[in-house]
C-alpha cells in the first residue's frame, strides 16, 4: 500500500531496498533470534543499507554455479571470488551473500553468510549501463572476512534461503504491489492523444497504434486482476508462492511493451538522450525504456522464470544438466 | 542476397573491408565518447567521399558515377553493420535525389558536385511534428522578388549540425493537411534567418530542429507541385534507411548467434537450448524476408517502376519490426553484459528504435501500404 500511494503520487519511495523487501522477511524466517535482535532493528530503523551477493560473471541464470569460495579460519569465513550485479554496492553497509564452502558438490556446497561491505578486502567499482546510470557493481572479494555467528542457517544449506529469499526478490520485481513500472506515469491512451492526436470520434488518429496500445492496457488490467486475486488467495497462506514466477514475466512484458509504446507515440521526442529540446516527460521516457530492459534479465531471467513454471507448475521434464 | 553485376561487387566488397578496417563499432563509441556536435566522424566521411561513396547515385555529368540505389544501398548495408555515423544517407541520397528528381541543370550543376565530393552536407527539413507527415507542412513560402522567403520550423532534420544546404517543404498555397500547394526551396544554412537546434540523440547521431525566420529560399521544382517530388525522395531515403538497417539487425543477430555459442550455463552452451534456438531460427526467418524486401524496393528505385511506393512501405514496415525485435533479442540474449554500456548491444537498440522513427515508423508504412493497395 505504501508503495501504491508513492506511486500514485508520483513520488520516490525511500522505503525498500533489499534489507526491506527481500533480506529481512528472510533473516526472520531463517536466522536465529541473535542475528534477526542484530540485524533486524536497524533495517526497520532504515540505518543500514544491505546489498546481494549472489551473481557472477560465470554464474547468471545457473546461480548454483557460483564460484565464490569461503574458507574456514576458526572464528571467521575468508572469502574469496568476484560478484557482479550487486545493486546499490558502492553505497551499502552490508552485504548477505552466497559462498562455495563445499566443491564436490553444487547445490548443497553453498553458504549464506553476512558481512560488512566496509573492510579492506571489500572492492566495489560500479558498471555503467545501457541508460547512463550505473545501479549496479561488481564486487571483488579479496580475503573478506564473514564473522561465524553471520552464518545463516547451516554450513552448507545456503540455497534453500537463497531460493526463499529469490521469491521475495520475483514478487518485489513483478510490480505485483502496483508501485512498479518505469517510463511516462501518464496513461498511455492519454499520452498518445497528445501526441498523436484523435478523429472527429475521439479514437485515436492512428489506428494501428491505438489496438497495440488497447492491447498493452488490456494486458496491464489482466496483471493487476491477477494481482489481486493472488493477494486474496495468499491470505490463506503464508507468503509468495510460485505463482510470482508468473508474475514477474507477466509483469515485466507488460511493462516493456508499454515502455516501447512510450517511445513510439512520443515519435521523434522519444528518441533524446539530453537536453532542452525534450521535456523531462521524454527523456525520462528513454532512460526508463532502456533501464527496463533488465528487468526481463534481472532476479531471474524471463527465461529462467519460464523454466521454473515448465518445470515445477506444469510438470515437464528437465534436460538441462541441473545438478 | 540479390545478384549483383561486376561494379556492385566491387563497391560491397570495399565497402565491407573500408567499413571492418576503418569503421568498426568502436570508431562509433569513440565518435559517441567525444561527444562531437556533428554526430559522425569528418575524416572518416572524407575517406567515404574519396571513395566516391558520395556521388553514387549522381549522374556522371555531375560528379557522381550513376551505380544507382541497389549500390549506395550495398554500402549503406555495410556502414549498418557497425554502425558507421555518416551524412551518407541524409546527403548522398535524400538530398541528392530531391536534386536529381526536381532540379533544373543550374541547379543540379551548382550542387551535386559539392555533394558528390563530400564538400558539402545536404539534408531534406520536412517533418514538423514529433511524427513523420509529409504532407502536414505549415512552413510557408512567400514570393520576395526573383525568389521567397521561408518562415516555419522544421523537426528531427538528419545531419542538421553539418549541413550546408536545406532542402525544405513550404507551403505556397492550400491548408496544413494538403498534398497541392506544397513546394521544395533549397535554403542555405548560412542564411541569417535560419537558427538550428542541435539535438542530443540516444544513438548519438546529428540532427537538429531548424527554424526557418524570412530565409531565402530558391525554389527547386514547380511552385505547388512538390508533394509527388518529396514522396519519390522520401522512398528513396527510405529505401537509404532500410539498407542501413538491415546491416545492422544482420550483425546484432551475428553477434548474439556467436554468443549463444560461448556462452556456458548449466553446464552447457545456451544455444544448446532449444528455447532460444527457436527465437534464434525466427530471428534468422525475419531477417531473409526483410532482406528479399529491402532489396526489391532498391531495385524497384534503380528500375523507375510504378510499385515504388508499396514496396517501399512494405520495406519499411518488415525490416522495422525486424531490426525491433533482433534488437530487443541482443539484448535479452546477452543477459546483464548486453545492459553495460561497455558492450555494443545498447548501441543498436538505441539505433534501431531511431532508424524506425526515421521517415516513417512501421505503423505508418503498414497504413500507407493499405491506402495504396486500396484498403
Amino acid at each position: 500500500m505504501i508503495q501504491q500511494e508513492f506511486a500514485r503520487a508520483g513520488a520516490y519511495n525511500p522505503i525498500g531496498g533489499m534489507g526491506v523487501m527481500m533480506f529481512g522477511p528472510t533473516l526472520l524466517e531463517y536466522g536465529t533470534e541473535d542475528q534477526k535482535m542484530e540485524h533486524i532493528p536497524p533495517i526497520c530503523r532504515g540505518d543500514l543499507q544491505w546489498c546481494q551477493g549472489f551473481s557472477e560473471p560465470g554464474a547468471g541464470s545457473d546461480l548454483a554455479s557460483l564460484q565464490t569460495r569461503a574458507e574456514d579460519k576458526g572464528d571467521h569465513y575468508l572469502i574469496n571470488g568476484q560478484k557482479i550485479w550487486t545493486s546499490g554496492a558502492q553505497y551499502a553497509d552490508w552485504c548477505f551473500c552466497l559462498v562455495r564452502t563445499d566443491t564436490s558438490k553444487k547445490h548443497e556446497g553453498i553458504s549464506f553468510v553476512l558481512f560488512t561491505m566496509r573492510q579492506p578486502g571489500v572492492e566495489v567499482r560500479p558498471i555503467k549501463l545501457i541508460a547512463g546510470n550505473s545501479p549496479f557493481c561488481e564486487t571483488f572479494l579479496t580475503d573478506a572476512k564473514a564473522l561465524k555467528k553471520d552464518l545463516v542457517g547451516p554450513l552448507n544449506g545456503g540455497w534453500t534461503i537463497a531460493k526463499r529469499l529469490l521469491q521475495h526478490e520475483r514478487s518485489g520485481l513483478s510490480g505485483a504491489g502496483g508501485g512498479g513500472g518505469f517510463g511516462a506515469a501518464k496513461p498511455l491512451p492519454k499520452l498518445a492523444k497528445d501526441y498523436v492526436g484523435e478523429d472527429a470520434d475521439g479514437r485515436l488518429s492512428d489506428s494501428d497504434l491505438r489496438t497495440r496500445i488497447i492491447m498493452n492496457e488490456i494486458d496491464g488490467r489482466a496483471f493487476q486482476q491477477t494481482a489481486v486475486r493472488a493477494m486474496q488467495e495468499a491470505k490463506g497462506n503464508s507468503g509468495p508462492s510460485a505463482a510470482t514466477s508468473i508474475m514477474k514475466n507477466a509483469g515485466t512484458r507488460w511493462m516493456q511493451d508499454k515502455a516501447e509504446l512510450t517511445l513510439e507515440i512520443m515519435g521523434h521526442q522519444g528518441l533524446g538522450w539530453e537536453g532542452d529540446t525534450f521535456t523531462a516527460e521524454e527523456l525520462g521516457a528513454v532512460r526508463g525504456w532502456l533501464g527496463g530492459k533488465a528487468t526481463t534479465i534481472y532476479g531471474g531471467s524471463q527465461e529462467v522464470q519460464n523454466n521454473i513454471i515448465s518445470k515445477r507448475i506444469l510438470g515437464l521434464p528437465d534436460l538441462t544438466q541441473n545438478n | 542476397m540479390a545478384v549483383l553485376n561486376e561494379e556492385q561487387s566491387m563497391l560491397r566488397d570495399a565497402a565491407k573491408s573500408w567499413v571492418q578496417e576503418k569503421s568498426p563499432v568502436t570508431a562509433f563509441r569513440k565518435m559517441r565518447d567525444s561527444g562531437t556536435p556533428l554526430g559522425y566522424d569528418a575524416d572518416a566521411w572524407n575517406e567515404q567521399a574519396e571513395m566516391g561513396w558520395a556521388g553514387v547515385i549522381i549522374p556522371e555529368d555531375f560528379g557522381g558515377s550513376n551505380f544507382g540505389y541497389l549500390s549506395l544501398g550495398l554500402i549503406l548495408e555495410e556502414m549498418g553493420r557497425t554502425l558507421t555515423a555518416s551524412p551518407l544517407l541524409a546527403s548522398g541520397l535524400a538530398a541528392a535525389s530531391a536534386l536529381i528528381l526536381g532540379g533544373n541543370d543550374a541547379q543540379k550543376g551548382e550542387w551535386l558536385p559539392k555533394i558528390a565530393d563530400g564538400s558539402l552536407v545536404a539534408t531534406l527539413a520536412v517533418d514538423e511534428g514529433a511524427h513523420h507527415a509529409p504532407e502536414k507542412v505549415a512552413t510557408k513560402a512567400e514570393k520576395a522578388g526573383a525568389g521567397y522567403k521561408i518562415t516555419g520550423k522544421k523537426t528531427f532534420v538528419l545531419e542538421g549540425p553539418a549541413a550546408g544546404l536545406f532542402i525544405v517543404s513550404a507551403r505556397t498555397s492550400g491548408g496544413a493537411g494538403d498534398k497541392d500547394g506544397i513546394s521544395l526551396f533549397l535554403v542555405k544554412a548560412d542564411d541569417a534567418g535560419v537558427t538550428k537546434q542541435n539535438l542530443k540523440l540516444a544513438d548519438s547521431r546529428g540532427a537538429s530542429n531548424v527554424e526557418f525566420n524570412g530565409a531565402a529560399g530558391e525554389l527547386l521544382g514547380e511552385e505547388g507541385k512538390g508533394y509527388p517530388v518529396l514522396e519519390k525522395t522520401l522512398d528513396r531515403a527510405r529505401a537509404g534507411v532500410c539498407a542501413e538497417m538491415l546491416g545492422a539487425a544482420v550483425q546484432a543477430f551475428e553477434t548474439t548467434l556467436d554468443y549463444l555459442k560461448v556462452r556456458v550455463q548449466f553446464g552447457q552452451v545456451i544455444g544448446s537450448f532449444q528455447a532460444l534456438q527457436h527465437r534464434a531460427a525466427k530471428m534468422f526467418t525475419d531477417l531473409e524476408l526483410a532482406r528479399s524486401a529491402v532489396e526489391a524496393a532498391l531495385q524497384a528505385i534503380d528500375a523507375d517502376s510504378p510499385d515504388v511506393p508499396e514496396l517501399v512501405s512494405l520495406a519499411k514496415a518488415k525490416m522495422g519490426d525486424t531490426f525491433h525485435l533482433v534488437s530487443n533479442e541482443m539484448v535479452q540474449m546477452h543477459g546483464g553484459i548486453g545492459m553495460t554500456d561497455a558492450h555494443d548491444a545498447g548501441f543498436y537498440l538505441k539505433r534501431a528504435r531511431a532508424a524506425e522513427a526515421t521517415f516513417g515508423s512501421q505503423s505508418y508504412h503498414r497504413d500507407r501500404y493499405a491506402r495504396i493497395q486500396g484498403y
